[in-house]
């Protein structure tokens, strides 16, 4: 299935270019370069060689025997984008964006972060490629990722605090955005997800777009057939876009978009843009946005610093106004229970955003039942969330944890 | 023809360079910019742009930041700031008024009602730094239908065909972005902003308003020789944060500013 207007970066009424003048003609040329890049031959051997020998692709297709058993329906089979190097799905975008930041000739690299595993991913692919990095990242997230803070700074890069709004997430974009209207002539801003101005939101799509290619073939190969449903947690969208770009022409495939249900959707304390929010424009996209009846962005609140981001990727809200995804919410209470499921049964610690979308696969495989597959992007593993995990718990039920 | 394009129509006949002042409406709260807008305009400002306060400033620097902050904070809102205007009007202040904000609250009141409210209290135009030329048709329409100007920007990094282009859409003025960057006072500006600025007018048939980073009489006149307008934004904001929305510190700067930028003749 093709998406509509690609070319002038719009999703229906989703997509755009929503930013300063200062950055349109920069847009443009990168909208040149990645046409060019993405068709030519030499750049997407450099990129599949590096995410190969570097990054640790193919990952592989796991069956989850004793999940599957406890959830008690549908066989729960994992992409185990953990496994990738730096431990998330993110590399495979970083990779390629810092390849084209070279093919562009620019000389500095930007990022925003949230959980700090697009920043770690992005110090990672300019210390291999070369190219001096900065990271902004929100002073919050700084505290609740330190594991993360450290990764980066040992692979070259500047972490930038940001003090400003929420200091989580949404503010650090806005500082890069800042930062590369200021610098634009000489820097390429790496952006983390299928978020941003056009091209970004399917640019990004596309770098991801290997999960669900990978997933599809290996599912073929050992099982025959096509998955069920594909089920991903939802930040910005990326992980999910990646695994589900390559099923979205097949109606059979359910998929399953799991956002951040926070303390619960009653109380505004989430993170659930696509469940909750409406029509807006946040960091250069038109999409679903959290927002205030004035029109101020709210704050997005999840225990999993990369799903605490009040937009999401203006290609998701297109295929939920299409009916095409299955939108649900895992509350931060769930995606906690979800994770220790996950490392109990499976020897998997997953990541805290990985987890949400553990937490509603129970459901979807019980709706499916037994003799049905279901397919669930592990998209990031859980090391960085240890320390926030235990405390998490600990809070939660004082003095029970083990 | 609205106040905006009545004003440069008049300025351009009679060979005078104007002053545009930015200010956040609400900061510290909408009293204060009720008192302040008749002020800055009897001290000789030509154009007043009311900045609409919105969370994610993402073209603006820590002054302009930090005014959004303190203006949300006091409760400030789009449908607050109509109401504002509309008072002005009625008492019988008639400076040319522009509401300069990002997209966002816009989409959420909806650009037609947004335009209708904005046209029936006596706004005249709009600024809106995230909405490039691509983007702005539907508010563009909407405010032509209404007679009221939108007014869009320029930068730097603009090439000379989509310079044109942009002066050719824009309404009321050019807003001609001195510098690579976000709002802020500089100390320096590019050493090639007059040249660009004498190229930038004659790509335009629209007036040139040149703003970013301009904060002293000096700078203001010196650009004035080479644009229709000067814009001042963060030094204003930084000096109402400063006298805490009283006194007569704002006051000052606009009356020191308006007669560096009015001692200048066009040629
Ligand atoms: C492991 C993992 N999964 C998911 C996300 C959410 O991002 P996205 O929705 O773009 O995949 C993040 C973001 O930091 C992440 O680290």
């Amino acid at each position: 299935m093709s998406t509509p207007d690609q070319e002038a970066g719009r999703f229906g009424k989703y997509g755009g270019r929503y930013v300063p003048e200062t950055l349109i003609p920069a847009l443009d040329e990168l909208a040149r370069a990645w046409a060019e890049a993405r068709v030519d031959p030499a750049y997407r051997a450099e990129v599949a060689a590096d995410l190969r020998d570097w990054a640790g692709r193919p990952t592989p297709l796991t069956f989850a025997a004793r999940l599957t058993d406890s959830f008690g329906g549908a066989e729960v089979w994992l992409k185990r984008e953990d496994l990738l190097h730096t431990g998330a799905h993110k590399v495979n975008n970083t990779v390629g964006q810092v390849r084209l930041a070279l093919r562009m000739g620019k000389r500095r690299v930007i990022a925003e972060t949230g959980a700090g595993q697009h920043g770690v991913a992005t110090a990672a692919s300019c210390a291999r490629l070369g190219i001096p990095c900065e990271v902004f990242m929100g002073a919050e997230d700084v505290r609740r990722q330190a594991p993360n803070v450290q990764r980066m700074q040992l692979f070259g890069a500047t972490v930038r605090p940001v003090e400003s709004g929420s200091r989580t997430l949404k503010d650090a974009m806005n500082e890069a955005i800042r930062d590369w209207v200021t610098h634009v002539e000489t820097t390429f801003y790496v952006i983390g997800s299928v978020a941003g101005p056009h091209p970004y939101p399917s640019m990004v799509r596309d770098l991801q777009r290997v999960i669900g290619e990978e997933a599809r073939a290996q599912w073929t190969e050992r099982l025959g057939g096509l998955p069920d449903a594909v089920v991903a947690c939802v930040g910005g969208g990326s992980n999910a876009m990646g695994a589900f770009s390559a099923f979205l022409g097949d109606p059979s495939v359910r998929l399953v978009a799991v956002e951040a249900g926070g303390e619960g959707l009653g109380t505004g304390k989430h993170g659930a843009s696509l469940t909750a929010g409406r029509f807006g424009v946040l960091h250069g996209s038109a999409s679903s946005v959290l927002q205030t009846d004035d029109g101020q962005v709210a704050e997005a609140h999840s225990v999993s610093a990369g799903l605490d981001y009040p937009g999401v990727g203006p290609e998701l809200a297109y295929l939920r106004d299409s009916g095409r995804l299955d939108v649900r919410t895992a509350t931060d209470d769930e995606a906690l229970a979800g994770l220790i499921d996950c490392c109990r049964l499976e020897g998997i610690l997953p990541a805290l955003e990985t987890a949400h979308a553990l937490a509603r696969a129970r459901d979807v495989a019980r709706e499916l039942g037994t003799g049905k597959r279901l397919l669930v992007n592990l998209s990031g593993r859980g090391d960085k969330d240890l320390l926030h995990v235990l405390a998490e718990l600990e809070r939660r039920a004082p003095g029970t944890r083990t | 023809m609205n106040r905006l394009e009545r004003h440069f129509q008049q300025a351009r006949a009679s060979n005078r360079k104007s002053l545009v002042v930015y200010l956040c409406a609400g900061d510290p709260d909408l009293a204060a910019t009720e008192r302040l807008v008749p002020a800055l305009a009897e001290a000789g400002a030509d154009v007043i742009e009311l900045g609409v306060p919105f969370s994610d400033p993402l073209a603006d620097g820590p002054t302009i930041q930090r005014a959004a902050e303190r203006a949300l904070r006091s409760g400030t809102t789009l449908s607050g700031i109509l109401d504002l205007v509309a008072r002005l009007r009625r008492q019988g202040c008639e400076v040319p008024l522009a509401l300069m904000g990002y997209m966002n609250p816009i989409v959420r009141m909806g650009p037609e009602p947004f335009v209708a409210r904005a046209a029936e209290v006596g706004v005249d135009g709009f600024i809106v730094p995230d909405l490039p030329l691509e983007e702005a048709g539907a508010l563009g329409d909407a405010a032509a239908a209404k007679g009221l100007s939108l007014v869009l920007l320029a930068a730097p990094t603009t090439p000379p065909e989509r310079l044109r282009a942009i002066g050719e859409r824009t309404r009321g003025f050019l807003y001609f972005v001195s510098i690579t960057g976000v709002t802020g006072a500089r100390a320096a500006l590019p050493a090639d902003l007059p040249a660009r600025l004498d190229a930038v007018r004659a790509a335009s048939r629209a007036p040139v308003a040149v703003g970013f980073g301009i904060s002293t009489p000096e700078q203001a006149r010196a650009l004035a020789e080479h644009a229709d307008a000067v814009v001042v934004g963060s030094a204003l904001v930084a000096e109402i944060a400063r006298s805490g929305g009283r006194g007569e510190g704002p006051v000052e700067l606009v009356r020191s500013l308006a007669e560096a930028v009015h001692s200048v003749r066009a040629s």
